[in-house]
């Protein structure tokens, strides 16, 4: 069979099993819908999270950004993975215990005020929604390469797909639609990084054949071979980075700090038994990550050795079957400057090769001459991740609406049954209007996805960190706080990244040597989370203590005996 | 513990908590913000293999060590849980 066979049928499988078990698992309850029922298992719940948290980026271009960035990649491995220790240890067991559905309700109750309830949904709906276009591109995009479909048609398949068991299923259909998701998406991830690792180095384990030795006889570790080839070529090598050391602390951090703010991770949390199952689910969910993420700086280093030994200074007539196929989808750009024949990729202005970092998995196991059915698994799994995270994100954004803006503040005199059904028709327009994005992508998607980190680093964390840990904290505090984080966020963003007050777009490279403190927009979230520390603890100290009755439930979230049943009130 | 109120006991079961959780996350900033970022130089001078010791902890040690710190903080809190009778 050939490629094209072969992602049919693997592409197909893996929708009807997910519309198989949206069926199985219809949501009958606001309960079911907002938070599966409240009885999810640790392992399930731990499997369902890692699915929810790796998106078509993880999948498709956390291994390209690395092969580039080297070295400075190591923002991204560090900190979308440490977030999860954070997570852990500071949040999730005591959301657990306060027991409700959404991020909202616990900023709202614990801060006893409808206006930090309604500032925390508008944070959760900024986040989710910039996050959740670039998920449908995604899904448009893997159609498009490798069904031959045109990139609108596949963004509408992935509507349907996704429609029909978040709105049928709500959390419970997520749940263990994202938990066959998280098996579809490995399973793909690892076959071919298993298979070239085993052609490069000998070593079937991607992580160690990473620093092994090559198996071409010439005893030279991998890495030494890279970086030579790298600097040779004008690069960076590729163990070294370019960025300075505070920009790299600076992104970490605010990565880290984002990822343990993010409401659709945090929302999972929601759905098991009991505290000690919100700890346990955290590891496996970290655990699951993990296998991806230790994987895919591998994945990058034997496909950056690759396509240098490929490309570099061979003449463009003898470029293997792949190379001219990319160039078709334009994500492989040659331009003979010097009218040799010949490709050279180097650093600076004679480079004659633009390669596009998603290339780096999508094309990878045809670099590499794997078999057809492992080309066609990449597909099944670039549409799995991309359909677990924006099952999630539709999923905030519905409770968002009809539970923290309708049921809690302007219609608490609605019944069970009509939230369900707002719920549903929420998540209806949610998924339609992520599909508009899909189609007419913003050109600030992708900039923008990435910064999400650093908005929910300067408005939720904090805010909720200090809800559990620091009992005097009152509302005034809070709200000022979540209000200078998440400003301060965006000016920054707005400025050094849009450039809007000076020009446009064309005056962001120049505005670099203006960078507060040296820091880039992408990490100045954790500067953005001081402000909101700072802020919130200066208002504190000059204004009333929170009433008893709250002060009584932080000592209540505090010991784990007897969490009510998520959503009981 | 006759003696002790109820809030009393809570309020010791909760530093014995604060306790883990700074060890814990001094010990997770140590291989990621401190080997991986910080100190990343000077320890590249170290090989492990192919890799140099701080490229190592920055792409792949720091993650394992967080899994593991995860799963430390379980056991401790499952044993902290039951010492204090909060296990119910």
């Amino acid at each position: 069979m050939d490629v094209q066979t072969w992602t049919y049928l693997l592409v197909a499988l893996s929708f009807a099993l997910y519309i198989g078990i949206a069926i199985w698992s219809r949501a009958s309850s606001t309960k079911d819908f907002y938070v599966a029922g409240g009885g999810v298992s640790p392992l399930a719940n731990g499997m369902a999270t890692a699915a929810d948290w790796m998106s078509a980026a993880s999948f498709i271009s956390l291994a390209g950004i690395i092969a580039f960035a080297g070295y400075d990649g190591s923002v991204y491995l560090m900190g979308w993975t440490g977030g999860y220790v954070l997570l852990a240890l500071l949040l999730a067991p005591y959301l657990r215990k306060f027991g409700r559905f959404t991020v909202p309700d616990f900023i709202g109750e614990r801060y006893y005020s409808k206006t930090a309830r309604i500032v925390a949904v508008m944070c959760a709906l900024l986040v989710s929604f910039t996050y959740v276009a670039g998920q449908m591109r995604g899904v448009g995009v893997v159609f498009s390469r490798f069904l031959e479909v045109d990139i609108n048609t596949g963004v509408i398949i992935g509507m349907v797909i996704v429609l029909f068991y978040a709105v049928l299923g709500g959390m419970k259909g997520i749940t263990y639609t994202q938990v066959a998701q998280y098996c579809v998406l490995i399973f793909a991830f690892m076959v071919p990084a298993i298979f070239i690792s085993i052609q490069m180095t000998g070593n079937p384990v991607p992580q160690v054949g990473m620093g092994s030795v090559l198996s071409d006889g010439s005893g030279t570790y991998l890495l030494d071979k890279l970086d030579g080839l790298s600097t040779e070529l004008g690069f960076a090598a590729y163990t070294d980075g370019t960025k300075s050391l505070t920009d790299i602390f600076c992104i970490t951090l605010a990565l880290m700090v984002g990822t343990a703010g993010l409401p659709h991770v945090i929302v999972r949390f929601f759905t098991v038994r009991r505290v000690r199952d919100a700890r346990k689910s955290a590891g496996l969910a970290l655990l699951f990550i993990a296998i991806l993420y230790t994987t895919a700086p591998a994945v990058s280093v034997f496909a950056k050795t690759n396509l240098l030994k490929t490309v570099s200074d061979r003449p463009y007539d003898e470029m293997p079957a792949w190379f001219k196929n990319w160039e078709k989808t334009g994500l492989l750009v040659f331009e003979d400057k010097n009218a040799d024949g010949r490709v050279q990729y180097v650093a600076g202005e004679s480079n004659e090769l633009v390669v596009d970092r998603d290339i780096m998995v999508l094309a990878n196991p045809e670099i590499a001459a794997l078999p057809a059915w492992v080309i066609a698994l990449v597909a099944a799994g670039g549409l799995a991740a991309a359909l677990s995270t924006a099952a999630g994100l539709l999923l905030v954004i519905s409770s968002s609406i009809s539970h923290d803006l309708i049921k809690n503040v302007f219609r608490p005199d609605i019944t069970e049954k009509q939230e369900l059904w707002l719920a549903r028709g929420a998540a209806t327009v949610a998924v339609v209007i992520a599909g508009y994005f899909g189609i007419n992508p913003p050109d600030f998607v992708a900039a923008v996805v990435a910064l999400a980190f650093g908005l929910a680093a300067a408005s939720f964390f904090p805010a909720i960190l200090l809800g559990i840990f620091y009992k005097r904290m009152n509302s005034k505090g809070a709200v000022s706080g979540m209000v200078v984080g998440i400003s301060l966020m965006l000016f920054y963003m707005l400025k050094f990244k849009f450039g809007i007050f000076d020009g446009g777009k064309e005056a962001v490279d120049a505005l670099e040597g203006q960078w507060w403190f040296g820091v880039s927009p992408e990490g100045f979230g954790s500067l953005a989370m001081v402000a909101n520390f700072a802020t919130a603890l200066l208002v504190n100290a000059f204004t009333a203590p929170p009433p008893q009755d709250v002060q009584d439930l932080v000592e209540n979230i505090r010991t784990p005996e007897g969490a009510p049943p998520a959503g009981g009130h | 513990m006759e003696k002790d109120t109820r809030q009393a006991h809570a309020t010791r079961y909760w530093k014995a908590n604060l306790r883990i959780v700074a060890v814990l996350l001094l010990i997770w900033f140590a291989v990621s913000f401190g080997a991986g970022i910080l100190l990343r130089e000077w320890l590249d001078q170290f090989r492990l293999g192919g890799f140099g010791l701080g490229f190592w902890f920055a792409q792949q040690g720091s993650i394992y060590v967080f899994v593991v710190l995860i799963f430390v903080y379980v056991y401790l809190m499952n044993r902290l849980d039951a010492k204090y009778r909060f296990d119910g």
